[in-house]
């Protein structure tokens, strides 16, 4: 019994906790592509780098914060920094829609022609962040690590597996569902949310009933500014921060925004968990798991893991993969426009 | 002036003004340099030749440029290293039957999909084949790695290849790229645009984290070095008393006008600076031959009936296909095709650098930049696409020595140690992004066409 026990605090110590967190930054991550897709009809290249960009920003407002001697306590004082992050780069984002994408919506260009001026865009901040704050990795983590350290869980259940919960981890999850449940509220409740969907469904009918479209986009950059930065935030805190490492989440992104269906906001999050939890599962090691679970002599002599780490990328390619070949609305039927 | 409106002298215009770039670098900076530059221009345009296949003909957004790339510079590695038969020997037999566990894999997903009704439970039973196979091939693969990396790691740590002339490389490289187009292609194509931009994305991520781990084949990052060459080495050149005497041939007047004693130490340091651009030269020649060859292949393609079919499936899918072109078929072949030409292009630059080193590929270099070349240059024109070529990546290269310029020029009043000042200075090599991706939005937005503009040929009528 004790070794079950093990097996799954092992489990939720290397496989659900990290899992949890992680699916809960693609998911706000892949909201953010899934709107600008559904309203403004294109994949946005540059949402990776409007993370990175945000992320950015908020750590330079959190060194100055903790210069001053400013703290958040327990928590980490990124979090006073994030909302001024957020209101800059939902300005620089709408800034650049002004400057860049509105010229090409209003000329009804080819969405492939967005998208390649999003790459273009995608530079032009790539190159931002790498000028302002540098290629290389920061660390801007504060307040207090742990929720639950390994140690305290060992001593208090008596278990050999300990189960640590980092603070960052706790508060990715709760701003998550608070973020997506605010969200949700302003989709289905307020006027200028309906109206989002409302455009995001039919765009002509909604200019027939006398939707602002140009509030319709602005909104809609704000949130995925919004949306992306804090996703960004939260990945720094959780991991940290490197430029490179966002562009390359733009993967599991779209990956996530796809499986879920496109222009399905339930959709981005069922698919931001999805491909998280496939990463993780299919890269983590089963041995020690195993070794709980089977008898003795069944005891694997291998790593037992599936795919190695370096390859986690691979995993979200290949679930994209058998989306589109199996059925590419995905999981909750999107557009296929 | 109307002058400027003529293509043709247009065309000439810009590929003078390059070659005046590319002497004022010879003349100012040195000559090899300006090879050098020269010859990754050449490879960058056949990259844009490539890319412009796929944008300028069928409209396609092929955003894994990097991967394609990479998978030439494995087939340069693969075909010219000589083979080490003692990881053959230690691993041969295992990896063989990994592969066969593959083959048989696929086999048995073919037949569960044949034989079982379509739906949610051909699905799972496929998946179950395949997992089932994962394990199967796992078992033979990973003893063979094991073994395999384990002999002189060192120094070698992987199978090594054919031990074949490198050139040949370049057409399989493109053949690799090709194969793994098809795959990319058959997936994505037929779905919106945007999948296949997101799709090539993926798979170019996943080829350069193959090439960095899969030691046994291409010993991942810790790098292949020393590739055979196309052409002498410049060792070998310095000795051999024929290219001695071309060099003083050459340098006849000069060395007469030097002093006996010192005639000897003169030639010696013009051999070894000749040496060098002969070989560069000769490397020159070559891509020349390739990129000559690609283009002449790409404007009677596009001039063919075969062209004029893209063409119109690039300007009206709907009509195109109310005429019974095939049009998922026509993006296929079009998408490996001009993949294949960006797989010898990568297969050509890992000739030139003589080592493959899979940590340098990164997606702005090797992705964005590519696609800059062909926007600037005028999509869908394949002449356009090497004059941006040329033009994107002199300017790559030397926007650093300008950036640093006049990052000094504009941090020259500050203090010496300013924190300001240092950071400003460490970061110009940053601001080439940045400047790419600006030049690409106003390229796109001002003048869609680029330097120069697609002709569009109407039959009279």
């Amino acid at each position: 019994m004790t070794d079950f026990l093990n097996a799954i605090v092992l489990f939720s110590n290397f496989v659900l906790v990290p899992g949890l967190a992680y699916g809960s930054q693609l998911a706000l991550g892949a909201l953010g592509v899934t709107l600008v897709f559904g309203i403004l009809r294109f994949a946005n290249f540059a949402h990776g780098d409007t993370m990175a960009f945000g992320t950015m920003i908020t750590i330079l407002i959190t060194w100055w914060f903790q210069s001053m001697g400013i703290n958040f306590g327990v928590l980490p004082t990124a979090l006073l920094a994030l909302p001024f992050g957020v209101v800059l780069t939902a300005l620089f984002v709408v800034g650049t829609d002004r400057v860049v994408y509105r010229y090409y919506r209003e000329r009804k260009t080819e969405p492939i022609i967005i998208v390649m001026v999003s790459v273009g865009v995608m530079f032009v901040m790539n190159g931002l962040v790498r000028f302002i704050i540098g290629p290389n990795d920061q660390r801007f983590a504060d307040g207090q690590r742990f929720l639950i350290k390994a140690r305290e869980f060992k001593e208090m259940t008596g278990l050999d597996e300990g189960l640590a919960i980092r603070s960052s981890q706790a508060l990715t999850v709760v701003v998550a569902v608070v973020l997506v449940a605010a969200l949700f509220w302003y989709l289905q409740k307020t006027k200028t949310g309906k109206a989002m969907r409302a455009f995001s469904d039919n765009e002509d009918l909604a200019l027939l009933s006398g939707i602002d479209p140009d509030k319709i986009v602005r909104v809609t950059w704000i949130i995925a500014a919004a949306l992306a930065t804090i996703a960004g935030v939260l990945y720094g805190l959780d991991k940290s921060f490197k430029p490179f490492t966002y562009f390359q989440l733009l993967l599991p992104m779209f990956a996530a925004a796809i499986v879920g269906g496109i222009g399905q906001p339930v959709g981005a999050i069922v698919g931001g968990f999805v491909v998280a939890f496939s990463e993780v599962t299919i890269t983590y090691a089963y041995k020690k798991f195993l070794i709980y679970l089977l008898p003795n002599e069944w005891a694997p002599s291998g790593l037992m893991q599936l795919l190695s780490t370096d390859y986690k990328f691979a995993v979200s390619f290949i679930i994209l993969v058998v989306v589109l070949l199996v059925r590419p609305t995905g999981i909750l039927k999107g557009r296929l426009f | 002036m109307n002058l400027l409106q003529n293509p043709s002298l247009r065309a000439v215009l810009a590929f003078s003004i390059m070659a005046g770039l590319l002497v004022t670098v010879g003349v100012y900076q040195s000559w090899s340099l300006a090879l050098t530059i020269l010859n990754l221009c050449i490879i960058s345009s056949i990259m844009a030749l490539g890319v412009n296949i796929q944008w300028g003909y069928a409209g396609l957004f092929n955003v894994g440029t990097m991967g394609f790339a990479a998978l030439g510079g494995v087939a340069a590695v693969l075909i010219s290293k000589a083979p080490v038969a003692e990881a053959w020997a230690v691993g041969g037999v295992n990896l063989l039957l990994a592969g066969v566990m593959v083959l048989v894999t696929i086999g048995a997903m073919v037949v569960v999909r044949r034989v079982m009704a379509k739906g949610t439970m051909q699905f799972l039973a496929m998946f179950a084949t395949g997992l089932a196979g994962y394990f199967l091939i796992r078992t033979f693969y990973d003893p063979a790695v094991t073994s395999i990396e384990a002999v002189d790691s060192a120094r070698f740590g992987y199978l090594g290849g054919l031990g074949l002339p490198i050139i040949i490389s370049w057409p399989i490289g493109g053949l690799f790229a090709a194969g793994a187009a098809w795959i990319v292609g058959k997936v994505a194509l037929g779905l919106r645009s945007d999948y296949l931009a997101i799709a090539t994305l993926g798979i170019s991520e996943i080829i350069v984290a193959v090439l960095k781990n899969e030691d046994w084949l291409t010993r991942g990052v810790k790098n292949v070095s020393s590739l055979p060459r196309p052409v002498p080495f410049e060792i070998n050149l310095q000795v051999s008393p024929q290219f001695i005497g071309w060099v003083e041939w050459f340098h006849a007047s000069t060395l007469a006008g030097i002093a006996d004693g010192e005639r000897v130490a003169a030639l010696k340091q013009m051999t070894i600076e000749a040496s060098t651009i002969f070989v560069k030269i000769s490397y020159a020649g070559l891509f020349s031959i390739v990129l000559i060859f690609i283009l002449m292949l790409s404007v009677l393609a596009l001039n063919s009936p075969w062209g004029r079919m893209m063409r119109a499936i690039r300007d009206n899918e709907t009509a195109a296909s109310a005429m019974g072109k095939n049009i998922t078929r026509s993006h296929l072949q079009i998408f490996i095709l001009g993949s294949a030409v960006v797989g010898i292009a990568g297969a050509m630059l890992t000739t030139l650098d003589g080592q493959f080193t899979p940590g340098s590929y990164n997606p702005l270099r090797f992705t964005f930049l590519i696609w800059v070349m062909v926007i600037i240059g005028g999509s869908g024109n394949n002449l356009g696409s090497v004059i941006g070529g040329f033009l994107i990546w002199f300017m790559w290269i030397e926007a650093e020595p300008v950036g640093n310029y006049l990052m000094e020029f504009v941090t020259s009043g500050m203090d010496e140690n300013s924190a300001l000042r240092n950071h400003l200075l460490d970061s110009a090599q940053h601001m080439r992004l940045f400047v790419m991706g600006l030049i690409l939005l106003i390229v796109l937005r001002f003048s869609p066409g680029g330097i120069l503009p697609q002709r569009v040929k109407r039959s009279e009528s």
